[in-house]
């Protein structure tokens, strides 16, 4: 490239409309996919019965004695994110220590375990889900594992950031006093971290439960499941009242968790 | 008893920390050592419990070879030296309590103490300790809700609880002000004469060492160039340790 | 006051407090084993079943390996859409969020008979999850990569405009004074003092979200919602697991090429 630095300006604008260009063609191609066919016939009628469905929700589906209701549904969903977060919270400590700088001597361990997490990370957990139902059958199991599995990556990451953070004092204090490693850690390392472990957990258990509401639709049990049934016959007050119900517990949850966060930190 | 035989540190870049040190420090003494900072003050200290490990010749601890040791016997004589820190070191969201028995969790086996359950002894002799330095009403308290004078004494309770018969104590008032200063001094003198513990003080404060050490040790540039009493502490011998006249931040002033 | 434990006789006053603390404890660790074991009990979910599963998942993955290369071709025009309807959905999304953010922001929009139910509706969409928002397009728009673009749309809408007002709330207030005790108006204050600070902080989460929406994306066709996910569901279901795991390993490619790319740009913004 000859004389870059005396065009720089001219070079500037080059690159400028490259760019442009680049993202208009990307643009271009991208609509190109949508394939609107336009306002469909059934579009109207079918958007007046789902605004009718949402507001006039089907109460009764709310508490049925046999059983299959929404309240049911809901306590699924909630008992598969608390558990899978639960399973998460503990399985990811040792991936955390792995890929702390702070925790191994060369820098090669703590990077393969940050490239590990990635990997945890990569994976939609819809898809992990839907490994676990072809593994475990569908139901609540699959809906635990696949929140168990996929929520390590996060938490394990935030766990480690924690660890990469703390004040190494305490550290070097029990070990003059003659503390072992494993004695170090219980007493130097955990106090320090636990309750930002804790803080992350509450704050996964958040995110899980939105995806425990979208693991039924695939078959991962919970609240999904009906719901599903509900969309696949547009049986539309049904759908109103679970959506209504799914709004409900992720505020509920949300604001008990979010009071949990500010008591422990 | 500790003895230095010809002890050299050199770090792997290269730098000097310690050079060819011969010392015998006696049960009870209370040894300030100082020095401009980097004069290797705090390799001096932490090569005593090896936190930090030296390069050549050997320290003895009690007759014991502490730079031989294997990590068991290793651990085994850390227990008896206690050790206090500027910043102090604590957990600070752990009550001062849990702090101070985190200092005895060498004497017990490490399944015991994953569980975190110590004996009745323990929470006694703790309690006992913090008696010791006159904070044992704060003993439920979170520790960083004390203050800095506060939290050092409960560093030193930490070390009376361990039953240290040495305390290494590196720049133990570097972060005080100047009344909690004396406090833990005072403090640290106590403990030494009543209880005859071996004291070895990192200081940066001039008038400081002569008024408590019992023996001042001078470094400049990883080699001890002054040994003696207090008395003999001049004006003149500190500047030569300095390599120049004292400064005014090197006192603390006040009564002296 | 005797001592609990019959270990010293000695009289000590704060064992009181000790053996409260140490009941605390123990009452709280009873109080989770309680709540985890009512919970595997209502949803049947025991390490028992884990047992069980285990070497059903090990013949799974012996099922999955090796992919099948040449399921390729098929699958790499809906791979496109996938891609196709992440740029769109996110890009309306924040186009949407724009507006939105500058009036839930305390410091653009004072006036809380605004920000604050402009607020509610952002935290409403924020609960309603993706797959959701894409069954019901789909009901309403037919299968096909259109519903899964505006399931997107409201999607990435929810996170774009949330994390973009926060950033607005966290710039620098004293250009904007500045530029207000010359009498610029609001929009010009918006334009020339809000703009420039925010931009950065706005292109770097529409990227995130961007990021965010591939992984959704790759997952829509599961309710019909165009992308990869409709093949994923359609191999899956006449277990030609091989073909599967093909598409999943397409689909993390192109994630974490994306992931790549996306993070170096966010990385040089801020």
């Amino acid at each position: 490239m000859r004389g870059t630095t005396s065009y720089k300006p001219m070079g500037a604008r080059i690159r400028f409309w490259v760019i442009a260009i680049v993202i208009l063609a990307i643009y271009y191609w991208a609509f190109q996919g949508m394939h609107f066919e336009g306002i469909q016939a059934t579009t109207k009628s079918v958007s007046l019965s789902i605004l009718d469905g949402f507001l006039h929700p089907d109460w009764a589906y709310v508490y049925i004695p046999e059983g299959e209701d929404l309240l049911r549904g809901l306590l699924d969903t909630l008992i598969i994110s608390i558990l899978g977060t639960f399973v998460s919270a503990f399985l990811c400590i040792p991936f955390a220590f792995w890929a702390s700088t702070n925790m191994s001597k060369r820098i090669a361990v703590s990077g393969s375990g940050k490239a590990v997490l990635s990997f945890i990370r990569v994976f939609p957990e819809i898809i992990v889900a839907i490994l676990f139902i072809k593994a475990v059958g569908p139901g609540a199991f699959a809906g635990v594992l696949a929140l168990g599995i996929h929520s390590i990556g996060m938490l394990a990451k935030l766990y480690s950031e924690t660890i990469e953070s703390i004040d190494s004092g305490p550290q070097e204090a029990l070990i003059a006093s003659g503390a072992n490693r494993l004695q170090v850690l219980r007493y130097a390392v955990l106090p320090q971290v636990i309750p930002q472990f804790l803080s992350y957990s509450l704050y996964r258990f958040e995110i899980n439960i939105r995806s425990a509401t979208t693991l039924g639709l695939v078959g991962a049990g919970g609240i999904g499941t009906p719901l599903i049934f509900a969309l696949q016959v547009r049986n539309w007050n049904r759908v109103g009242v679970i959506l209504l119900g799914i709004v409900v517990l992720i505020i509920l949850t949300d604001l008990i968790s979010g009071w949990l966060r500010k008591r422990i930190i | 008893m500790i003895q230095f035989n010809n002890v050299s540190k050199t770090y792997p870049n290269g730098t000097i920390g310690l050079r060819n040190i011969n010392l015998t420090i006696e049960e009870g003494e209370l040894v300030v050592i100082v020095g401009s900072s980097g004069a290797g003050k705090s390799t001096l200290l932490r090569s005593i419990n090896r936190l930090h490990d030296i390069t050549d010749g050997e320290i003895q601890v009690d007759g014991k070879s502490i730079t031989r040791a294997n990590d068991r016997e290793l651990r085994r004589m850390r227990r008896d030296i206690g050790m206090i820190f500027q910043s102090f070191n604590l957990i600070k969201r752990n009550t001062v309590l849990n702090n101070v028995l985190s200092g005895r969790v060498a004497y017990h086996s490490t399944l015991r103490t994953m569980f975190g359950m110590f004996p009745r002894e323990d929470i006694e002799l703790s309690l006992h300790a913090l008696e010791r330095v006159n904070i044992r009403e704060k003993a439920y308290i979170r520790a960083d809700q004390l203050s800095g004078g506060q939290q050092q004494r409960v560093s030193i309770a930490r070390a009376l609880a361990q039953e240290a018969k040495i305390i290494l104590a590196d720049e133990p008032v570097a972060s005080l002000d100047p009344l909690t200063t004396r406090q833990v001094m005072d403090d640290l003198q106590r403990i030494n004469q009543d209880m005859k513990i071996t004291t070895i003080i990192n200081l940066h404060f001039i008038d400081l060492a002569r008024e408590y050490a019992t023996r001042i040790i001078g470094l400049r540039a990883g080699e001890v160039v002054f040994d003696g009493p207090p008395e003999e502490a001049t004006d003149e011998v500190f500047a030569e340790i300095y390599g120049r006249s004292i400064r005014h931040d090197e006192m603390l002033g006040g009564e002296v | 006051m005797k001592p609990v434990t019959p270990a010293s006789g000695k009289k000590s006053p704060p064992d009181m407090q000790l053996t409260t603390q140490r009941y605390k404890r123990i009452a709280t660790w009873l109080l989770i084993v309680i709540v985890l074991v009512l919970c595997s009990i209502q949803t049947k979910v025991t390490p028992y079943q884990l047992i069980v599963g285990l070497p059903q998942m090990g013949s799974l993955l012996q099922e999955m390996i090796p992919p099948d290369w040449s399921y390729v071709p098929t699958i790499w025009g809906p791979m496109l859409e996938t891609i196709q309807i992440a740029i769109v959905g996110t890009t309306l999304g924040g186009i949407i969020a724009v507006p939105v953010a500058l009036l839930c922001a305390y410091n653009i929009m004072p006036n809380k008979l605004v920000s604050i139910p402009m607020r509610i509706v952002l935290n409403l969409v924020r609960t309603v999850p993706d797959l959701l928002f894409a069954s019901i397009f789909v009901a309403i728009f037919g299968i096909g990569p259109f519903a899964g673009m505006l399931a997107l749309v409201f999607f990435s809408f929810g996170i774009i405009a949330k994390l973009t007002f926060e950033a607005i709330e966290a710039i620098d207030p004293g250009p904007l004074e500045a530029m207000t005790a010359v009498g610029a108006s609001r929009m010009q204050v918006i334009i020339f003092g809000v703009v420039p600070q925010a931009l950065p902080y706005f292109i770097s989460y529409f990227l995130y979200t961007f990021e965010v929406n591939i992984r959704a994306a790759s997952v829509l066709g599961l309710v019909g919602a165009g992308g990869i996910g409709l093949l994923l569901d359609r191999s899956l279901g006449l277990f030609r697991y091989d073909r599967a795991s093909m598409i999943i390993l397409l689909t993390l490619v192109i994630v974490l090429v994306i992931d790549y790319g996306s993070t170096r740009i966010r990385r040089k913004l801020l």
